[in-house]
């Protein structure tokens, strides 16, 4: 009884309040009294908002199919709109009978994206090169049509989200070796490359890609000789690879400066010739640093996809517009941007997870 | 002018190296003042002097990281010229191991000891594996050949770089300080296997200011000060009776410690 005190404190584990929740709490949040304000700060935020948007969008939200006028003058959200329109918004204006071939085109398309992110897939190597292929010609087939008893769809009627996904997978692929090509010239002994490149690059960066892709679909015909004509969604592809390359160069040039001139040097002596040296020492290394900035890069690019508008494309976020054309379903239309907005969030999303996957795994082994 | 040039042009017979009034600048700065050097074969030369003499420049220039500006260097008898390919010639033949070791930090050990066999010297992955595991085996790590550069300790990195240069077979090895960035403790591993390679007659040129190496191993000892080369000789002759002032200066320094 008289060590009562000495048995009643146990020495091998941690006090309790360093531990559990509340010592979580303690630590995290409330460990100063800036932490506690901004902790109480983002409480009353998080209280003065999410209550409402939860009714909103849930509890007082009308679900299923119902006409117009039922979502009138009601508190909610009008998920209807959703339900009448989601094929607008989803395809755009390819005719209606035909939607499940972008559907097949686009579920295709996506299998080759992830699939080419996925790591165990990664022994097929090469392979990954001729089942693109193949994917890409199937996709054509399924767009286009015109073969196999399918009607021929022209591009001018492509819109809604494959539009959006294809503009911005092949910008921002395409615009990867070129941004490379870029940022090397920049960086080249040669003055009359390195003078190209710098030019190439702060021209298209001091103009906005509204106006990169107004004169490709404007100027471009007229450089062009009378009879020849580029399709407009070649156009905007080529407008969107020619700026994001500008904007990558600068990030790989980061990278490029980044790596150690020992690199360089052991490489030089080892007698590789310049592509080699680039390709085996430098450029894994650089590109490897550049992948969150280069990531950003491809998230925006994906949003900027949306300003192909401009040119007549319908993509997502015009096809949505489009759906709120309608009078009837006019007054919903912030039920129209939070559907267009969850479908961009979902892609972003993903980029940016995958990024951060990507930069661990490839950190894998090696510490600078 | 140009044909003196022309004429003068031709390295001195028996030696594989030959650094011919050679001069260099950094701007207004002479780095390289007048730099005449002969390396015969199997000859082991070691550098030495005062930090900021140009040491590692001159080294440099031999296999081009640096270009001279005057005078004529020969390697292997071919001139170093601005002809890229004459250039790319004798650094397949010239192996350097770096103060900073240099490996490539996202191959593996075995990934950084082949790609220049294969790549350079267009050798079978196969064949190059197999010379890469032998040199490996030669510098005491075999086990470590499938980890990455940063997993190891800095005397087995530079272990691995002198490796690194061995796989391509080169006939003349530069080094440059390939101690000075080592914990004492490993210095004496990486020295073990540069005197085994200058024991099988490898001809090497060596900054370094480890001066039991220098004289266990060196058939030359070369000290350069501000640019020039201020005294060379036997390293017998050159510990127990320099000439120069300011070698002796040097030498009095530096074994005083
Ligand atoms: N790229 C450069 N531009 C201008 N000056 C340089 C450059 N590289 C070296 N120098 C200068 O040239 C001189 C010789 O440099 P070098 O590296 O050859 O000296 P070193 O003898 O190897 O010295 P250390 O023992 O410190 O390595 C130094 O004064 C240095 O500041
Ligand atoms: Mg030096």
């Amino acid at each position: 009884m008289t060590d009562r005190t000495a048995a009643h404190e146990d020495w091998t584990r941690p006090p309790a309040a360093t531990t559990g929740v509340i010592g979580w709490m303690r630590k995290n949040l409330f460990s100063s009294w800036l932490n506690s304000l901004m902790t109480l700060l983002a409480i009353y935020v998080l209280i003065s908002t999410i209550p409402g948007l939860f009714q909103w969008a849930f509890i007082d939200a009308i679900w299923g199919d119902n006409p117009p006028e039922v979502c009138k003058n009601m508190p909610g959200a009008c998920w209807s709109f959703i339900n009448e329109k989601y094929r607008l918004i989803l395809f755009g204006v390819y005719p209606y009978e035909e939607q499940w071939r972008p559907l097949v085109a686009m579920i295709i398309f996506l299998t080759l994206i992830f699939g080419s992110c996925i790591k165990p897939l990664w022994v097929l190597g090469k392979w990954i090169m001729a089942i693109w292929a193949v994917g890409l010609v199937m996709v054509g087939i399924l767009m286009w049509g015109g073969v196999l008893g399918m009607e021929y769809v022209d591009q001018s009627q492509w819109g809604g989200l494959p539009l959006t996904l294809f503009l911005a997978t092949f910008g921002a692929v395409l615009s990867f070796p070129l941004a490379i090509l870029l940022a090397l010239g920049r960086r080249s002994d040669m003055p009359a490359i390195k003078t190209i490149c710098v030019v190439y690059i702060e021209l298209i960066r001091g103009v906005p890609l509204i106006s990169i892709l107004f004169m490709a679909s404007v100027m471009f015909p007229l450089f062009l000789p009378t009879g020849v004509s580029i399709d407009k969604l070649l156009r905007a592809v080529v407008g969107l690879i020619l700026f994001s390359a500008a904007y990558g160069a600068e990030i790989v040039r980061g990278g490029l400066q980044a790596i150690p001139r020992g690199q360089y040097e052991a490489a030089d002596a080892m007698g590789l010739t310049y592509w080699q040296k680039m390709g085996k020492v430098i450029l894994p290394q650089a590109l490897r640093i550049t992948i969150p900035p280069m990531v950003n890069g491809f998230i925006g690019g994906f949003k900027d996809t949306s300003l192909v508008l401009i040119i007549g494309l319908f993509d997502l976020l015009y096809a949505t517009r489009l759906a709120f054309q309608d009078i009837s379903w006019r007054p919903y239309y912030i039920e129209g941007y939070v559907f267009c907005a969850l479908i961009y969030f979902c892609f972003c999303f993903f980029m940016s997870r995958y990024s951060q996957w990507l930069e661990r795994y490839l950190a894998k082994g090696q510490n600078y | 002018m140009a044909a003196a040039a022309q004429t003068q042009a031709s390295p001195t017979t028996g030696s594989v190296v030959e650094l011919r009034h050679v001069h260099k600048w950094y701007g207004e700065f002479h780095v390289l003042k007048d730099i005449n050097l002969q390396v015969r074969l199997g000859e082991r030369v070691v550098v030495c002097g005062p930090s900021g003499s140009g040491k590692s420049t001159m080294i440099r220039c031999i296999n081009r990281l640096e270009e001279h500006q005057r005078g004529h260097i020969f390697v292997e008898g071919k001139e170093l010229t601005n002809d890229l390919r004459q250039v790319d010639a004798i650094r397949k033949e010239v192996g350097m191991v770096f103060q900073h070791f240099n490996l490539f930090p996202h191959m593996t050990v075995l990934e950084n000891l082949i790609l220049g066999p294969t790549w350079v010297r267009k050798i079978p992955r196969k064949e190059a594996i197999d010379t890469a595991m032998m040199y490996l085996e030669r510098v005491k790590i075999p086990e470590q050949a499938n980890k990455h550069p940063g997993q190891l300790s800095g005397g087995q990195q530079q272990r691995v770089a002198i490796a690194r240069s061995l796989c391509m077979k080169p006939k003349i090895m530069l080094f440059d300080e390939p101690t000075s960035a080592l914990d004492p403790e490993m210095i004496k591993e990486v020295l073990d296997v540069m005197v085994e390679l200058a024991e099988e007659g490898m001809t090497m040129i060596c900054v370094t200011h480890e001066m039991g190496f220098a004289r266990t191993v060196g058939d030359t000892m070369v000290f350069m000060d501000q640019g020039e080369i201020v005294e060379m000789a036997p390293p017998a002759e050159f510990f127990a009776n320099p000439k120069n002032e300011r070698t002796q200066l040097f030498l009095s320094q530096i074994l005083s410690h």
